[in-house]
């Protein structure tokens, strides 16, 4: 194991505890607003009507969408690491690339039910 | 040859069931998160693309996994809590009490969920 | 009171079985009381492993209904109310013969955690004054007593997992050194227990606490680790 190795583990343990912490706030607020919706009465004009054009509800949601980018995929590498016995490093590049699928998907997301 | 893993009867304990619902959990909302951003995803056709699948999921199997998630996703929330108080917080020892504060945070969720689909 | 007791008694190596053994009930008779008496009435072949009796030495650790003990501090009525007891080796470590297993792994990684002591001191020097009282000398106090038994080891999970991982005893003792305020590896041992080998893998699932016979928990010098070794990666000082 390499010195760089130990500083990366080190630091994505760092990042993960971190982006819980904003997950921890994002996700109460995520909860009161399903069950607000659910209670409303759940269609897509309702829902758009709220979001579309809605600067707090964008800016909040897509820091939940990087938090979540972050936290999700280290999770699930230790998962692949100590439950499927997966190598390290196809871990690191499946768990980048689950990253980057829900960033992209995630502010997709977004940009459909604020701006578009 | 591998040694003995520790064997069932020894990880019994309140701390071992909230790792394994929390990891069990994580995994669930994991995989369920490009599922949703998919579906939200829709409303870059218009509201009548968001919509028709909405009404897909008025049928009860997916008002049962929406509310499955709910309550995956409030356990997660306060089983993290908990793991953050030990691992940042001044404590010493396992915070069982935040176990079942968690599994009561879940429930309540859960409850409340329901609660808000009856009209 | 000349009861039987049932005693499943692992034989052999990592491939062996369980052998049923009938051994006499007495008052206040031990786990380890009923290895003894099978190996000096029914088959002195029987390996296994103690020294003080007393719960001071932390060599007869075995595995007892299914969990991590000291055999010579368990009471046969506390663990096996119905007369039946599965006696097998600690788990997570290579199996040598009956109850004792190879122990090296476990010390190795004590090495590895960096679980030395290192001053600057000389005897010539007055002695190092540690207020009582302090965060450092009270975390140090919370964490010291372990006497390496192997118990939490064989209780972990991670060490199942992650054959690497050094294990709540070694990285328990290095969180008392880290605490040391008279000590000077604090860098070289913040690397050796830091990543996915180390403190970082654990995932708290306090089989160490729950499981450890002196009530000590690993789990929270493992949270301190992680803490502290995070912040000096996250500082570029790892």
């Amino acid at each position: 194991m390499t010195g760089d190795d130990i500083l990366l583990q080190a630091r994505l343990w760092w990042w993960q505890r971190t982006s819980a912490m904003a997950l921890a706030f994002c996700v109460l607020v995520h909860l009161g607003v399903i069950i607000y919706a659910v209670h409303a009465g759940l269609s897509a004009a309702s829902l758009l009507g709220r979001t579309r054009g809605n600067v707090v509800f964008g800016a909040f949601y897509t820091l939940f969408v990087l938090a979540c980018a972050i936290h999700a995929p280290i999770g699930l590498m230790n998962v692949a690491r100590e439950w499927l016995g997966w190598r390290p490093r196809p871990v690191g590049w499946l768990a980048a690339a689950f990253a980057l699928a829900i960033v992209v998907l995630g502010l997709r997301a977004v940009y459909g039910v604020v701006v578009a | 040859m591998k040694p003995p893993s520790p064997p069932w009867r020894s990880r019994n304990h309140p701390a071992y069931w909230a790792f394994v619902v929390h990891r069990l959990s994580g995994i669930a909302l994991a995989l369920f998160l490009p599922v949703h951003f998919w579906a939200l995803g829709k409303a870059l056709a218009g509201a009548g693309a968001l919509q028709a699948f909405l009404t897909v999921t008025e049928a009860p199997l997916f008002r049962f996994g929406e509310w499955g998630l709910v309550v995956l996703l409030a356990a997660h929330l306060g089983g993290g809590l908990r793991l953050l108080l030990i691992e940042f917080g001044p404590w010493s020892g396992l915070r069982k009490d935040w176990i079942a504060i968690a599994a009561a945070g879940a429930v309540a969720a859960g409850l409340a969920f329901a609660l808000a689909l009856v009209r | 009171m000349q009861s039987l007791l049932t005693a499943r008694i692992w034989r052999g190596g990592s491939d062996g079985a369980f052998v049923t053994y009938e051994v006499p009930r007495q008052d206040s008779q031990t786990v380890l009381d009923v290895v003894t008496w099978v190996q000096r009435a029914l088959d002195p072949t029987l390996a296994y492993r103690y020294a003080c009796r007393v719960g001071m030495c932390g060599s007869c650790a075995m595995t007892v209904n299914g969990r991590a003990r000291w055999t010579c501090r368990t009471h046969v009525e506390r663990v096996a109310p119905h007369g039946i007891l599965d006696i097998a080796p600690l788990a997570n470590l290579p199996v040598i013969k009956d109850l004792t297993t190879d122990m090296a792994d476990f010390f190795d990684k004590w090495t590895k955690a960096e679980g030395r002591f290192q001053g600057a001191a000389t005897r010539r020097q007055d002695f190092a004054r540690v207020a009582p009282d302090s965060r450092q000398r009270r975390a140090v106090d919370a964490a010291i007593e372990c006497i390496g038994c192997g118990v939490c080891y064989a209780s972990c999970d991670v060490v199942n997992w992650r054959p690497d991982f050094l294990g709540p005893a070694a990285l328990n003792r290095a969180w008392t050194l880290v605490n040391d305020v008279r000590d000077i590896a604090l860098r070289q041992r913040l690397r050796a227990v830091a990543g996915d080998a180390g403190c970082h893998s654990c995932h708290t699932q306090g089989s160490c606490t729950e499981r450890c016979p002196k009530n000590l928990a690993p789990t929270s010098a493992i949270a301190g680790l992680k803490r502290v070794t995070a912040q000096a990666a996250m500082r570029r000082k790892l």
